[in-house]
C-alpha cells in the first residue's frame, strides 16, 4: 500500500514495537494470544485490511504465546495434560471453523458467542 | 473432562470462524471444568494456543492473508511485554486476576458485537439479508 510505504521506517518500527509489546503484556497477563489488541491496532495504525490483520495476528500469536508460555513454565504454572486436552480438540475445531466460515454467515454466530462470553464471565466471577 | 474437550473444540471453531476465541474460551473452561486456579488456567491456555494459532496461520497464509515479515517482527518484539505480563499476572492474587479476566471477556464480547453491527450495516448497503 502506497500510504504505508510513505511512512518513515522508524515510525513503522515504533508502531510494530508498541503493538508487539502491548500484545505480549496482554498475552502474559491474561493467558490469551493477544489478537484482541493486535488486530484493531494493525487496522488503526498500519491501515491493515481486517482479514489480513487477522491472518497476520494469528502468525504473530504463535511467537507471543510461545514466549508467554515459556515464562509461565518457569513459574511452574503450565499443566501439560490439560493443555493437550484443550489444545488437541481446538486444532480440529479451528480447521472446522475455517471451513464453516466459507459456508455460513458468521454474524449470528458472533452475537451468540458474545452472549456466551458474558454468561461465562458472570459464572467465573461468581464461582 | 468432557466439558474441557468440548470447550477446546468450540474455542477452535470460533477461532477459525471469527478470528477470536482461543484463550478467551480456554481459560474459563479450564477454571470451570478442570478446577484449575486462574494462574494455572492462564499458563495452560498459552500452551494450548500455540498449535491452534500455528494451524490457523498456515491456513490464512494460503489465502494470502499473512504479512510474514510483520508477523515475525510483531512476534519477536513481544518478548519483553510477554515476560512482564506473566510477571504481573504472578504478582496478582487469583481473585484479582479472575476479575480482570472476566472484564476482558466482556470487552471481547463488546468488540465482537461492534464488529457484527458494522458488518450488518455493510451488508444492508449491499442489499443482503441478515444471515
Amino acid at each position: 500500500m502506497a500510504a504505508e510505504r510513505a511512512l518513515a521506517p522508524t515510525a513503522r518500527s515504533l508502531k510494530l514495537t508498541a503493538i508487539g509489546t502491548a500484545a505480549g503484556l496482554f498475552s502474559g497477563l491474561f493467558g490469551v494470544g493477544g489478537g484482541t489488541v493486535i488486530v484493531p491496532l494493525l487496522v488503526l495504525w498500519l491501515a491493515y485490511d481486517e482479514r489480513v490483520a487477522t491472518g497476520t495476528s494469528l502468525a504473530a500469536i504463535v511467537f507471543v504465546a510461545a514466549f508467554a508460555a515459556a515464562t509461565q513454565g518457569l513459574y511452574g504454572n503450565v499443566n501439560l495434560r490439560d493443555a493437550a486436552l484443550v489444545g488437541g480438540p481446538a486444532v480440529v475445531g479451528v480447521v472446522l471453523g475455517a471451513a464453516l466460515q466459507q459456508r455460513v454467515g458468521s454474524r449470528a454466530i458472533s452475537a451468540l458467542f458474545a452472549l456466551a462470553l458474558v454468561a461465562s464471565a458472570v459464572e467465573l466471577v461468581l464461582k | 473432562m468432557i466439558g474441557t474437550i468440548a470447550a477446546g473444540l468450540a474455542g477452535g471453531v470460533v477461532a477459525g470462524m471469527l478470528g477470536v476465541g482461543g484463550g478467551v474460551v480456554f481459560v474459563p473452561a479450564l477454571v470451570l471444568f478442570m478446577n484449575l486456579s486462574q494462574h494455572h488456567a492462564e499458563a495452560t491456555s498459552l500452551l494450548a494456543i500455540i498449535p491452534v494459532a500455528l494451524v490457523g496461520a498456515y491456513r490464512q497464509d494460503r489465502y494470502g492473508n499473512v504479512r510474514r515479515t510483520d508477523a515475525l517482527l510483531l512476534g519477536c518484539l513481544s518478548i519483553a511485554g510477554a515476560v512482564a505480563g506473566v510477571a504481573l499476572a504472578n504478582a496478582l492474587s487469583g481473585a484479582v486476576l479472575r476479575d480482570l479476566f472476566a472484564a476482558l471477556m466482556v470487552f471481547v464480547a463488546a468488540q465482537l458485537l461492534r464488529r457484527t453491527q458494522r458488518e450488518s450495516a455493510q451488508a444492508r448497503k449491499r442489499g443482503e439479508r441478515m444471515l
